[in-house]
């Protein structure tokens, strides 16, 4: 470790390694830091993605797929069952992954770019001068330490304390968290082609259980539901009792618990000397809870801001901008869209629910977008979904009609 | 008083720590630790996905 770099960036999940990587390539000297002993463990995550999506930023590698799926399957209440194709699950399907392996991969990737890293090393503070990030504070094996950079990227996932830090408020209310807890299961009979999502408020409020195929007779089964409807009844009881009706025999080789972010876009991720990538910024979706795509692709948006910004000698929160309005221009429009379906389908009793399953019954939805699917459920259920009807603006309803190939 | 952990329960998620409106408690390594601005609101007892926290009576 040296006394300063041109970027250090805290935390090494998919967001902080493509961060460090991209800017690592782009000719920067890097330091990114762990806090845990491993990097990936653990993973707190279900672990699904959009291969397409991927392939732009790794190279698929066997070593981190655990199964690839066709597409999925999702379960109204009184067991109604809406299918969708792979590309209209949007970022969520394709590729199951082996998260420990696929966040060491993105690490090592970052590595060889040429940037250090170091685990079991926590930031606990920043270096502020004159109104700029300088550095961090850190704590490696209980030693402390005072390390220097032109920026700091925080990447320090849904505990994030870098913005705060800056200045930055990223607090989350508890309507804005999704609080999970899964199983990896094993000796159980799933199906390998799907992801299945199962909605309810009985069975998971304001939320959703998933049943991913890992492979190998595997499944991550798990459960998230939305902060205000937890204290009651929590996460974990609500997966044991799904678990014990769905799989009795079925054995729990592995459980983790997690928050994720889904409070849609924060007012600000950039500050003279910082940037915030991946949960920490909150990019990830408010509806279905996923963020692994959105964070590699955010992070290298910011690997080549910090470069441009250290080549201009202008870490500035004026010209760090390029960041924040670069993400927000495609991911932010996303998020935002997601944040008005969800405050939609959070409002929705069961019955409710039942009644958009049953409109879609049987028809298989081929090879569809997120929105096309929307617009479909719209299309039949106008009443219900009328508050939707803003995110379609601006979209030609020519492209929606192509996006959506009915298969009955 | 500060709100307590139950190591033995807790998942060292960290989802409590993002909810924290006072900044108090801290993820790490394999722990949660709490520090004196506590105010006892019990929001992280609320969300924790296990029942690990609990704020004393």
């Amino acid at each position: 470790m040296k006394d300063r770099y041109d970027v250090i960036v805290v935390g090494a999940g998919p967001a902080g390694s493509m961060t460090a990587k991209t800017a690592a390539n782009e000719g920067l000297d890097v330091l990114l830091i762990e806090k845990r002993q491993q990097i990936g463990d653990p993973v707190r995550c279900a672990e699904g993605v959009n291969k397409e999506y991927l392939k732009e930023f790794i190279q698929p590698d066997p070593a981190w797929i655990s199964a690839e799926v066709k597409g999925s399957k999702i379960y109204a209440p009184d067991g109604a069952m809406v299918e969708m194709g792979e590309e209209l699950s949007g970022s969520e399907v394709g590729y199951v992954l082996e998260r420990k392996v696929f966040d060491r991969a993105l690490a090592r990737d970052a590595a060889l770019a040429g940037a250090e890293v170091m685990v079991k090393t926590r930031a606990t503070g920043l270096l502020m001068e004159d109104g700029f990030v300088k550095g961090i504070k850190a704590q490696h094996m209980g030693e402390k330490y005072n390390i220097r950079a032109d920026i700091v990227v925080g990447a320090d996932g849904v505990e994030s304390k870098v913005g705060r830090w800056a200045g930055i408020d990223t607090t989350l209310k508890p309507k804005d968290i999704c609080t999970c807890a899964q199983y990896i299961m094993t000796d159980i009979d799933i199906d390998t082609d799907f992801c299945k999502f199962y909605l309810g408020h009985k069975i998971a409020p304001l939320g959703y259980i998933w049943v991913f195929p890992k492979g190998n007779n595997m499944a991550n089964v798990g459960i998230g539901i939305t902060g205000n409807m937890s204290g009651e009844v929590r996460a974990k009881e609500l997966l044991d009792d799904f678990v014990q009706k769905r799989y009795p025999g079925g054995k729990v080789i592995e459980f983790i618990v997690g928050g994720v972010p889904v409070c849609g876009t924060i007012e600000r991720t950039v500050a003279n000397g910082l940037m915030l990538v991946g949960d920490a910024a909150r990019q990830s979706d408010p509806v279905t809870g996923g963020g692994i795509f959105n964070s590699i692709w955010a992070g290298d948006i910011a690997g080549k801001v910090a470069a441009n910004a250290i080549k201009h000698s202008d870490v500035s929160a004026g010209f760090l901008q390029e960041y924040e309005t670069k993400w927000r221009a495609e991911l932010g429009r996303d998020l935002d869209m997601s944040l008005v379906v969800k405050e939609r389908f959070t409002r929705l009793t069961d019955d409710e629910l039942n009644t958009l399953g049953h409109s879609l019954e049987g028809i298989d939805l081929d090879s569809v977008s997120l929105i096309g699917l929307l617009w479909a459920l719209f299309k039949a259920n106008k009443k219900l979904l009328w508050d939707l009807r803003s995110i379609f603006k601006g979209i030609k309803e020519i492209e929606m009609e192509a996006s959506v190939e009915v298969n009955s | 008083m500060t709100v307590e952990v139950n190591r033995f329960k807790c998942g060292y998620c960290g989802a409590c720590v993002s909810v924290c409106p006072s900044g108090a408690l801290e993820l790490i390594e394999t722990w949660i630790e709490v520090d004196k601005t506590c105010t006892d609101c019990g929001i992280c007892a609320g969300i924790c996905p296990v029942g690990a926290l609990e704020v004393p009576e």
